[in-house]
């Protein structure tokens, strides 16, 4: 093995393992059960596994037809589209929760008219926390599945099209089963960043315990009077979505 | 356990920082102390940006070649990392708990109350709720917004509606005082509590409204200079500036009332 | 069934301009160097590549108009593209569940079908493990099950080595034998073009430069690149009566006519002598060896003279002969094995 790939593999593995490993040492582990046992802190974990997962189908949704829209039609401004698409990855999650107020709020461009016309708000709700990851998350899925269709190979969209099959067939029956890893990755990549989201969620949703506060929320104000629990909820955090992680990952290895 | 509060110190400048990049920090710059070129550092509460950076300018002017330079954040923030060893001179927390934890590490004595801050309900330009008294806010129609409990005006609104007897249910406890009030601002709910200087910070783009209550829930800010400060004389000084006549003209000016 | 297309493609630096047609249960090889339209017009066919002009007609009516999954073409692509997240049965499955049967139904005529084609056992076989044969089988066995009225294959057999191609020829031209509907081969292999199709259409740069029967077509090639495939010896002249002039050289033929005229031969009707032969043939001239090869159980010995000329001879010859490059020799061309024809 080459050593100049060696040397900077090696640091560069350190670098991401090295603060997790802060983590697990200064971690209080006499007081951890008990901790752990606390209802806000299941609270918290429930809130964010139901949204992140929420999050995710909603970006399937919605982003995999999206990346379909970028990858395979001539589009005018597609360049600018794509850009676009990504400014939730550059833009400052809570800058990303503002904007989200500005455009869903009560007073916002399309709130307004939601709160006038059903009573809707979406603000300070656990629709909102689900709303907040999806706007921040769903960047992460769009270029996962559109690198993956312009890697696919189009020929076999054409043989299913001489077979017979509508645009429509061939898109479920051809295309999405082919791009299928791609989606999948996107899909993990997606669900690990709406876990994580802070900023956008906070801003807003809003913080209340048992409706919109998740777990880095939950970790971020305890980190305020008591970082013990925060690096407790941290560690739970992190254990609960390297399982799920690792699970998907063998199962994927193994459907494949 | 100084390893411990040394590493949660960290994560919680790391998670502020991102969080909310609010806090405008110069905590890498060293401190010098002698001579011309002199350096004091000076660790205080966010609520303190604007009229601690308008004291400083005095007190370079007052002090020529002396450079101030300022790290605000969070209180509990900035006592950890005082009690981690960060080169900090003059430390002004926003309540005596944060202060505690740094006189009890033994790096501060006799600290000062230079001001004190209490709580006003804010409410946005419009008043859409019609919100005019601290009873208003329990009206499960009027959607209130809380800073949450973990911090200091999240506490002092607990001890105000405690006192007053009132159980207001907020649609959410925000993470520091301007997300309370940006969502103020933006309309999202119908009213707040928060600290008079930050209505009065905010430009007017929100209404304060006073209340009795308030009496019950004044926030004292004490201020100290440092046992290890790398400039100590210098740090006197500016204590001194703060508690002067000087001093409180420009605080009380931003909203903060004389103890 | 009965096809009828003209097709017009244009490229920045290509123009396709053919005319192709087929009857039902004819098999036309589209055949043709690499490059010269063969694929594009194929698709042009199936409706992948737009036209810049022309029609598609299946029995009179328009289909040109039509996307490809309406046009009822079945298509063989030349590395097969079998969907390898279906098993080999779900493939064939695929085009009668697009055509609206149920599941079972269109496994069931999907089993049908791969037992006909000789892989019922392979059924739930997944495409990465099938072989090329097996892939190819599969294929043809996929287009056919949509019950296309025109079947398209791009060169079926190119991916296959050389043994198995030999018994898949074979194969195919058994399931082409069998399909009521109209075939279209597109090829580069003279002799698949030749062991499959009733009928050829070759192409060049774009344009039909020669049809005809696999037989009227060795027989009688037309241009360099067919003559090539075919192994003949052609030129292209002005007949006056008995002799074809080419240049400065006069072939004597076995037929008789006038015009500009091909003349074609094949190697193995040339002899070669080290000295000027006794007697007097009538086509005979000096010759110099260009290059010597092995070609198949006898030796091809390229020459340089009047006209360029292939030779073939026996390894005996050859070594009797003591040929080399760069030297003299005397060519003859038997009139007999020399054929002419109108150009």
């Amino acid at each position: 093995m080459p050593w100049p790939l060696l040397v900077p593999a090696l640091a560069g593995l350190a670098f991401l393992v090295l603060p997790l490993a802060g983590l697990l040492v200064r971690a209080p582990w006499a007081t951890l059960p008990g901790r752990l046992a606390e209802p806000r802190v299941l609270e918290a974990l429930r809130l964010s596994l139901v949204t992140a997962t929420i999050a995710t189908a909603v970006c399937l949704l919605l982003g995999v037809p999206l990346a379909w829209l970028l990858a395979r039609t001539t589009l005018p401004g597609r360049r600018v589209l794509r850009a676009l698409v990504t400014v939730p990855l550059v833009l400052p999650p809570v800058v990303g929760g503002v904007a989200l107020l500005l455009v869903l709020g009560r007073r916002g461009l399309i709130g307004q008219w939601l709160y006038d016309a059903f009573g809707v708000s979406l603000p300070f709700t656990t629709t909102g926390v689900v709303v907040a990851e999806a706007f921040v998350a769903m960047p992460f899925l769009v270029i996962a599945v559109e690198g993956a269709l312009r890697a696919a190979d189009q020929r076999y969209e054409e043989a299913a099209a001489t077979l017979g099959a509508s645009r429509w067939t061939v898109f479920r029956r051809v295309t999405l089963p082919m791009v299928a890893p791609g989606v999948l990755a996107g899909a993990v990549l997606c669900w690990a960043r709406a876990l994580g989201e802070f900023g956008a969620t906070i801003t807003f949703a809003g913080n209340f315990p048992g409706r919109t506060q998740t777990m880095p929320l939950a970790v971020y104000l305890a980190l305020e009077t008591d970082p013990d629990a925060a690096i407790v909820l941290s560690l739970v955090l992190l254990a609960v979505s390297v399982i799920v992680l690792a699970g998907l990952r063998d199962r994927w290895v193994g459907a494949a | 356990m100084l390893r411990r509060l040394r590493l949660a110190a960290v994560l919680a400048s790391v998670l502020s920082l991102a969080a909310c990049g609010s806090s405008s920090s110069d905590t890498a710059a060293p401190a010098s102390s002698g001579g011309a070129g002199k350096t004091l550092t000076v660790f205080a509460a966010a609520s303190l940006t604007e009229t601690f950076t308008e004291l400083g300018r005095r007190f370079e002017s007052a002090h020529s070649g002396t450079k101030v330079t300022f790290n605000f954040g969070s209180s509990a923030t900035l006592a950890q990392q005082i009690t981690q060893g960060a080169p900090a001179d003059v430390f002004a927390a926003a309540s005596p708990a944060t202060m505690k934890t740094v006189t009890d590490a033994g790096l501060a004595s006799a600290p000062t109350v230079f001001v004190r801050n209490t709580l006003q309900i804010a409410v946005p330009e419009d008043n859409p709720a019609k919100v005019g008294s601290l009873k208003d806010l329990t009206d499960p129609k009027v959607k209130v917004a809380l800073c949450a409990e973990q911090v200091p005006c999240g506490a002092a609104a607990v001890k105000a509606l405690d006192a007053a007897g009132l159980k207001v249910t907020p649609v959410t406890l925000e993470q520091d005082v301007k997300a309370t009030l940006t969502k103020v601002r933006l309309g999202e709910v119908d009213a707040a509590l928060v600290y008079r200087t930050d209505v009065i910070a905010s430009g007017g783009r929100v209404r304060g409204i006073d209340f009795p209550e308030a009496a019950q829930a004044v926030n004292d800010y004490p201020i100290a200079a440092l046992a290890e400060a790398p400039a100590p004389d210098l740090a006197e000084q500016f204590v001194d500036l703060v508690l002067s006549q000087q001093g409180r003209d420009v605080l009380t000016k931003a909203g903060f009332q004389a103890p | 069934m009965n096809m009828k297309a003209h097709l017009v493609v244009e490229r920045p630096a290509f123009r396709l301009d053919v005319r192709i047609s087929a009857a039902a249960g004819e098999v036309v090889a589209l055949l043709g160097p690499n490059g010269a339209g063969k694929t594009t017009a194929l698709r042009g066919l199936a409706g992948l590549t737009a036209l810049n002009g022309g029609r598609v007609e299946l029995d009179g009516a328009e289909v040109h108009h039509l996307p490809p999954e309406r046009r009822g073409i079945g298509v063989v692509f030349q590395d097969y593209l079998l969907f390898p997240h279906l098993s080999a049965l779900d493939n064939v499955a695929f085009g009668p569940r697009c055509k609206g049967l149920g599941k079972a139904a269109a496994r069931r005529a999907a089993a049908e079908l791969l037992d006909r084609v000789g892989l019922a056992g392979h059924a739930h076989v997944r495409p990465g493990r099938l072989s090329g044969g097996q892939a190819q089988r599969v294929a043809l066995a996929r287009a056919l099950a949509v019950r296309p009225r025109l079947l398209l294959l791009d060169e079926p057999l190119a991916a296959l080595d050389a043994h198995t191609r030999l018994e898949i020829r074979a194969e195919l031209r058994r399931h082409l034998a069998d399909f009521d509907g109209a075939t279209i081969l597109v090829t580069h292999d003279a002799l698949d073009a030749m062991v499959l199709a009733h009928r050829l259409v070759v192409i060049e740069n774009g344009a039909v430069v020669q049809t005809g029967t696999p037989g009227e077509i060795a027989r009688h090639p037309r241009t360099d690149y067919v003559a090539r495939l075919v192994g003949l010896n052609l030129y292209r002249g002005e007949a006056d009566g008995e002799h074809v002039v080419v240049g400065e050289v006069r072939f004597s033929s076995a037929e008789r006519l006038t015009g500009p005229a091909f003349v074609a031969f094949p190697p193995s009707a040339v002899a070669l002598y080290r000295s000027r032969p006794d007697g007097s043939p009538r086509n005979l001239w000096q010759v110099v060896i260009d290059g010597i090869e092995r070609h198949g159980d006898h030796v091809r010995v390229h020459l340089r003279g009047p006209i360029p000329l292939l030779a073939d001879v026996t390894p005996a010859a050859a070594a009797d002969l003591d040929l080399t490059p760069g030297q003299d020799v005397w060519a003859a061309v038997k009139a007999t094995e020399t054929h002419a024809y109108p150009a």
